[in-house]
């Protein structure tokens, strides 16, 4: 169907436009992964903490909270990073750009990483809490003393699979001037007729999502002592 | 040492209200082994849980060792409860802490510098025979063992009360004995006060000085256990003052 060769020898004439593309690409994802770590891990605890029946149950926050990352996933990608323009220009000066793109991405990546910290620390068998609570501890030991202990390899997994959806969303960072892997494999693969050069753009990716999941693995694995 | 005065708790669900407690007075006296018994959801474990506020009664107060636990605000309460073990039925280990990392969790909780943290997660794993497998994962670890590691998390702190809660009730018998040899030894050469909810006859007969049965919400007896006399039951089902003591009237306590 495809011809190797010729994908090997179009992947290595535009070897440097595509390594731009992939630096890119890791800024953006960069860029995500940092605030769903920042961000996200959290609010997804305190969508936990929140939520009825929990440590810290608040009606009001659990629904503000919910009603947060729910809009935010509910959103179809590309309108979200348009209705966020005027939001973007206002936190980095300009709405185009890899910088730029970012910030949408940003905003979804803690919105899907927060979801998953709170299925993580739903596992936690309810006993961890109450043994923790009759130690005396607080409720912010709570979360870093046994929380996140007991739910670390979840974490690791789920911002695994977080990473690899901010991977999907950036390929589409093309229409603010994002630029990316993806954009360069539609710019240069597809709307160019290099079907050769698309698939090949394709292996690379298929070959980091393999990587990153791979890693995140056998971190989670490591760190699984149960 | 410990005092529940009039204490109650009802919690309302679809079916109405259910008053798990209902008014009880406790009193467990200092450095003894007190053993509450009764049937499945008759509220033992409530009333356990009480002891160290983990279930705030909605009328009462609890004392224990002179404060009313229930009036205490919250730091002090977090204060009052390290000074108060507990032992679960499911043990409730962190799985992704080593032995030794479990039994130190109260001592970082309380503050203690590392060395001292060391030293004495090493003498509590050696009170309980577990030395050898400090670097262990609980996962690695049977039952007894893994009851035996919470006991040493429970002790770590230097508690005046242990709570148990069903202790051995997931442990065969030969595990059970073993477990109840710790909580025995514990009791003679510490002195620590321990309360055990057990649904077991064997286990209040075997180490408790006093007990207290709790039916339907409400304690209706308490008697010691320190002269047991046998005889064999006439009716067709004994009480449990009966089982436990052949039907001969002790002092009520």
């Amino acid at each position: 169907m495809f011809d190797f060769s010729l994908m090997l020898e179009k992947f290595m004439e535009f070897r440097l436009q595509i390594a731009e593309a992939v630096g890119e690409t890791f800024l953006m994802v960069g860029i995500s992964v940092l605030a769903a770590v920042l961000v996200g891990l959290p609010l997804g605890t305190l969508l936990y903490l929140t939520a009825k029946g929990q440590l810290r149950e608040n009606a009001t926050w659990s629904l503000i909270l919910n009603g947060f990352v729910n809009i935010v996933r509910s959103f179809p990608f590309l309108l979200l990073v348009v209705f966020m323009i005027p939001l973007t220009r206002l936190l980095v000066g300009t709405a185009i750009g890899t910088v730029a793109a970012s910030v949408p991405l940003g905003v979804v990546s803690i919105a899907i990483y927060a979801r998953q910290v709170e299925q993580s620390l739903l596992e936690v068998p309810r006993g961890v809490v109450e043994a923790a609570q009759s130690m005396g501890a607080s409720r912010l030991e709570i979360v870093y003393k046994f929380l996140f202990v007991e739910a670390r390899s979840g974490l690791v997994l789920g911002l695994t699979t977080s990473t690899i959806s901010f991977i999907s969303y950036s390929t589409v960072m093309g229409v603010v001037g994002g630029g990316g892997v993806g954009d360069f494999a539609i710019r240069y693969g597809y709307q160019r007729f290099e079907t050769e050069l698309m698939a090949a753009v394709i292996v690379l990716m298929i070959v980091l999502v393999q990587l990153i999941q791979f890693a995140g693995s056998m971190i989670s694995r490591w760190l699984d002592k149960r | 040492m410990i005092s529940l005065h009039e204490v109650s708790k009802s919690y309302s669900s679809n079916d109405g209200i259910f008053q798990a407690i209902d008014s009880v007075s406790l009193t467990v006296r200092e450095g003894s082994i007190h053993g509450i018994i009764g049937p499945s959801g008759a509220g033992k474990s409530t009333l356990l849980r009480m002891m160290n506020v983990l279930e705030l009664p909605d009328q009462g107060s609890v004392i224990v060792g002179g404060q009313d636990l229930t009036r205490l605000p919250e730091h002090r309460l977090r204060e009052a409860r390290r000074s108060i073990g507990m032992v679960f039925q499911q043990f409730h280990l962190l799985h992704n802490r080593t032995v030794s990392g479990n039994v130190s969790v109260p001592l970082e909780l309380a503050g203690m510098n590392k060395e001292q943290r060391e030293e004495r997660v090493k003498e509590c794993l050696q009170f309980v025979g577990l030395l050898d497998k400090a670097r262990q994962y609980p996962a690695r670890l049977s039952g007894g063992q893994k009851q035996r590691v919470a006991i040493a998390r429970a002790l770590a702190h230097r508690p005046a009360v242990i709570l148990c809660d069903e202790p051995t009730s997931s442990l065969d018998s030969v595990t059970t004995a073993e477990i109840l040899d710790v909580l025995r030894h514990i009791n003679e050469t510490l002195g620590v006060t321990i309360v055990i909810v057990t649904h077991e006859m064997e286990v209040v007969k075997e180490i408790c000085h006093e007990v207290s049965v709790v039916e339907q919400g409400r304690l209706t007896d308490g008697f010691a256990l320190e002269v047991r006399a046998q005889r064999e039951g006439s009716r067709a089902k004994p009480s449990y003052r009966e089982q436990l003591l052949g039907g001969v009237g002790m002092p009520d306590v």
